[in-house]
């Protein structure tokens, strides 16, 4: 797991120097000019042309290539500190840090009166973590929970700042036009500054995320064990956030308040599915989050009219219910398949028991009857037909008709392990849990699939058990087999 | 517009009002399930849907808008739960999943059917409560005051009929199950109402701001009392105050800051923040669950402790020397002298538990001889009990002692004696006061 998470950190850190270096060397350039002749209420939705698309997918004009590379490093930061925030099931915190920088901006631009992005930044900051400490607050010195407090915080903190927003508006002569978009978000009107900003952050992120990799990662699982360990928790913890701050604030204006959010929870939660490793799962958060901050961008480079943060989102999303659905690790599909199959070899063990308990009766290799087996489990005619196929195909019995399966010398030797599982369990269960022997068969039918090797060993030495299979200690199978429902 | 007019600020007070009290009602029960954030997200993912609905209708028609939003919203709560249990993602996150992508998509198809001055964006966040009384210029009720108090009737409906279902399934969902309340319909039903009062709210106020009305009332009125019914009435009258509060500020606000009257705040913005005013002052305020009210409590439980240790030790002083009085400046430094010391020995004067002798003397009163009395008798009864049941040894208790003895109801002291017979002394030697 080791080299190839070290491998993949490496090749997105090359990738962030490239971005860096690409942002800061290409000349300034002003607002993108894509603006199309059709009317306003035209509502048709227009696919870009073939040489649009190769044009942004090679980023030749220098605008869309600082746009691109922006959001593409938003998206890898975010995804890093996102991975952290998810795990200490802060993902909503983000939102109410979100939405706490507006009243920030808003007062920033009332005190300097201009538009002066370093500032607006700065308010943004000091509201923002404002409004974490009053969540904290809140919840710790009352019997409102955190949902709730999350809640009251961003929703009057932002209604301060649209009153402040309204202020603005009303008092000042159009300079203000632009602030909005603190809110939505306008990655396309990002310029070299920006771009550079973002990708320093970035940097400060990636670089900050390695360094303190392993405090991170005690104080995500086990923040008492991290203090036992003589990390001071509360100075991880002020990083932790203080990065999930930075990236917040650098997002506002590329993805807009509501929507940052997203890039924190979404990439974090997506890469959950992929791994159960914190450094890969560290890893592919970066990347997916890279990944939808590229496509995004890209995307709505090609479709002039759509807002950049929204397409971005749903990139990511589309990036999330993907890794939901075909994840190999904790995907719905691959937990499906896992299911059926272990299904599947139950019934198979389930058939391979009864054969040998007919075996057992007869003392001799037999030729075993289908409609003999129905009486023995609750099986359906055609489930059984299937079954029996299956076991066939697999080797483990001759099946020459309906009434005629006969177990191959690998299917037997099967069936009698399993078979001798069953009893050893059985005889456990009589003899040391107490337990009446008509009482044990649905207990051991249930176990006798997932007993291990060092289970059967054990269960061996207690019991004092020999090599055979021990005598059934009830009734035989059919009459048991005729009361189960 | 710095005055009051009744046939302009009327309607918007009106509408923010039902609007306020109506989120209130589901608001409360959002808050009391740990859900408070379902709100917040169906608020926001409400928007595709009425994007959809006007594609789909081309007209902006309240019905189809109103369809289109409540299965979005409704869609959201299944989105979560799905993602919940099939994903094993943690519920938060899901939500913030959801939300956010539905409301991406929302904006995406806004910006797609862009020609609809109304459905911009910025009506989505403030709503347009100022507009509302342009639609009663001759003398109707405004449209959106009537889909509003519909919202609230509709509500109240809601809360009355399933009232005691609401209790069951927010204080103890498995309790429902057992009396045969399907708790999961019921979940679904809040979805529904919250996500139908967030859509009929949300020409008024705009998304987010329903959040602070779903929200922040419940959470302030949850601090104020216990009972689920004063709750909710509290949460509908702290919704309707800020309210009007907000619009109140919004009109005369620019003024009292010292801005010009050209100045204009917006009046839902206001409402919010005068949500947020009335949360703080409760978390404050309030009695039982305020800050104030709990400090208040703290400084007199360790004022009572004070007092009481002084009372211990003047007691134990007289035991040896009953003709000596104790300096003033020595008991101060027995129990650590500053501030609440003084407090305390004020406040044992006052009672008049001690009398000063000559100018820095102190010694008991009559009162206070009984209360240290008792004071001291169940300090070495719980001494003698932990000897004989806990088999401490003699040094170690009289530090435990000296805590619980503040604790020691009358039922328990009585109990002790019961427990302890006719001890006569404690462990170390000393007579047990009767």
């Amino acid at each position: 797991m080791r080299s190839p998470a070290r491998t993949f950190s490496t090749v997105l850190m090359g990738i962030l120097m490239l971005g860096i270096f690409v942002a800061a060397s290409t000349p300034a350039f002003g607002q993108d000019g894509t603006s199309s002749p059709r009317t306003i209420t035209d509502t048709r939705f227009v696919w870009p042309s073939w040489d649009s698309i190769v044009r942004v997918a090679l980023m030749r004009d220098h605008n869309t290539r600082i746009v691109v590379l922006g959001t593409t490093l938003l998206g890898l930061a975010a995804g890093l500190v996102g991975t952290f925030a998810y795990l200490r099931r802060r993902a909503l915190m983000g939102d109410a840090l979100s939405h706490a920088t507006l009243p920030g901006v808003a007062l920033a631009f009332l005190i300097t009166g201009e538009k002066n992005l370093p500032f607006l930044l700065i308010g943004a900051t000091v509201t923002g973590i404002l409004g974490v400490l009053a969540v904290l607050a809140i919840r710790q010195s009352s019997r409102i929970r955190e949902d709730a407090a999350i809640g009251i915080v961003l929703s009057v903190l932002f209604g301060a700042g649209m009153a402040l927003m309204s202020v603005i508006q009303s008092t000042s002569n159009g300079n203000a036009a632009g602030l909005d978009q603190f809110i939505y978000g306008k990655a396309a009107s990002m310029i070299r500054s920006d771009a550079r900003m973002i990708g320093i952050t970035a940097l400060v992120v990636v670089v900050g995320t390695v360094l303190l990799f392993k405090e991170f990662r005690i104080v995500c699982f086990d923040q008492d064990f991290a203090t036992s360990m003589g990390r001071n928790a509360t100075v991880v913890d002020l990083f932790m956030m203080g990065f999930v701050v930075l990236t917040t604030v650098i997002g506002l204006q590329a993805v807009g308040l509501i929507l940052i959010v997203a890039m924190l929870i979404i990439p974090a939660a997506a890469a959950r599915f992929w791994t159960d490793d914190l450094k890969m799962m560290t890893v592919v958060a970066g990347g997916i989050g890279a990944l939808s901050g590229w496509l995004g961008a890209s995307i709505s480079a090609l479709l002039p009219k759509m807002p950049t943060g929204a397409i971005i989102v749903l990139t990511a999303g589309a990036l999330f219910i993907f890794s939901m659905t075909f994840a190999v690790r904790r995907g719905i599909l691959a937990g499906a398949v896992r299911r059926i199959r272990l299904r599947r070899r139950i019934a198979l063990q389930h058939l391979l028991r009864a054969m040998a308990e007919i075996e057992e009766r007869t003392g001799q290799p037999t030729s075993v009857d289908s409609n003999e087996l129905l009486t023995m489990r609750s099986w359906v005619k055609s489930d059984l037909r299937k079954l029996t196929s299956r076991a066939a195909g697999a080797g483990l019995i001759d099946k020459k008709s309906w009434s005629e399966l006969k177990l191959t010398q690998l299917g037997r030797t099967h069936a009698q392990r399993i078979l001798r599982n069953h009893r050893l369990w059985e005889t456990y269960l009589i003899e040391h849990a107490d337990i009446a022997p008509s009482h044990v068969d649905r207990d051991a039918d249930e176990i006798e699939h997932v007993l291990s090797e060092r289970l059967i060993r054990e269960l061996e030495a207690t019991l004092e058990a020999g090599k055979d299979i021990p005598p059934s200690p009830h009734e035989s199978m059919p009459e048991f087999a005729g009361a189960k429902p | 517009m710095t005055e009051w007019i009744w046939s302009i600020d009327g309607w918007i007070v009106a509408a923010g009002a039902f609007a306020a009290m109506a989120c209130a009602l589901p608001g409360t029960f959002l808050v009391l399930r740990k859900m408070s954030l379902m709100g917040d997200a169906i608020s926001h993912a409400v928007l595709p849907g009425l994007a959809i609905a006007f594609l789909i209708t081309h007209s902006r028609g309240v019905l189809p808008m109103f369809v289109g939003a409540v299965i979005v919203g409704v869609l959201t709560a299944v989105g979560t739960q799905v993602i919940t249990r099939y994903g094993k993602v943690e519920s938060g996150a899901a939500m913030g999943v959801v939300f956010s992508i539905f409301f991406a998509l929302g904006l995406v198809l806004i910006r797609q059917a862009a020609d609809h001055v109304d459905l911009d964006p910025g009506c989505v966040l403030y709503g347009n409560l100022s507009q509302i009384p342009l639609d009663s210029l001759d003398g109707s009720i405004p449209p959106a005051v009537i889909n509003v108090g519909l919202a609230l009737l509709l509500n109240i409906t809601f809360v009355g009929l399933l009232y005691k279902e609401l209790k069951i399934c927010a204080f103890d969902p498995q309790l429902a199950t057992t009396v045969g309340i399907n708790a999961n319909v019921m979940h679904y039903l809040l979805m529904i109402v919250v996500a139908i009062t967030t859509v009929a709210s949300f020409e008024a106020v705009g998304s987010i701001l329903v959040i602070a009305m779903l929200i922040v009332p419940p959470a302030a009125a949850r601090l104020l009392s216990d009972r689920l019914g004063t709750t909710l009435i509290l949460a509908v009258t702290i919704a309707a105050t800020s309210a009007v509060l907000g619009h109140l500020s919004a009109l005369r606000g620019p003024k009292w800051i010292g801005l010009d009257s050209s100045v204009s705040i917006e009046t839902a913005a206001m409402i919010a923040v005068m949500t947020g005013v009335i949360f703080t002052l409760t978390l404050l305020v309030a009695p039982k669950y305020g800050l104030i009210g709990r400090w208040y409590q703290r400084l007199g439980l360790a004022l009572q402790i004070v007092r009481e240790d002084m009372l211990g030790i003047l007691y134990r002083w007289f035991e040896h020397r009953p003709d000596e009085h104790i300096l003033k400046d020595d008991l101060l430094k027995a129990v650590g002298r500053g501030i609440l010391a003084r407090f305390a020995l004020g406040s044992l004067k006052r009672r008049q538990a001690i009398e000063y002798v000559g100018g820095e003397g102190i010694r008991l009163s009559d009162s206070g001889k009984d209360a240290a009395t008792k004071l001291v008798r169940d300090h070495r009864l719980w001494e003698g009990y932990m000897a004989t049941h806990f088999d401490l040894p003699l040094d170690h208790l009289h530090e435990p002692a000296e805590r619980v003895e503040h604790y020691i109801s009358e039922d328990l002291s009585e109990l002790l004696k019961q427990e302890m017979g006719d001890l006569g002394e404690d462990p170390h030697g000393r007579k047990i006061p009767e």
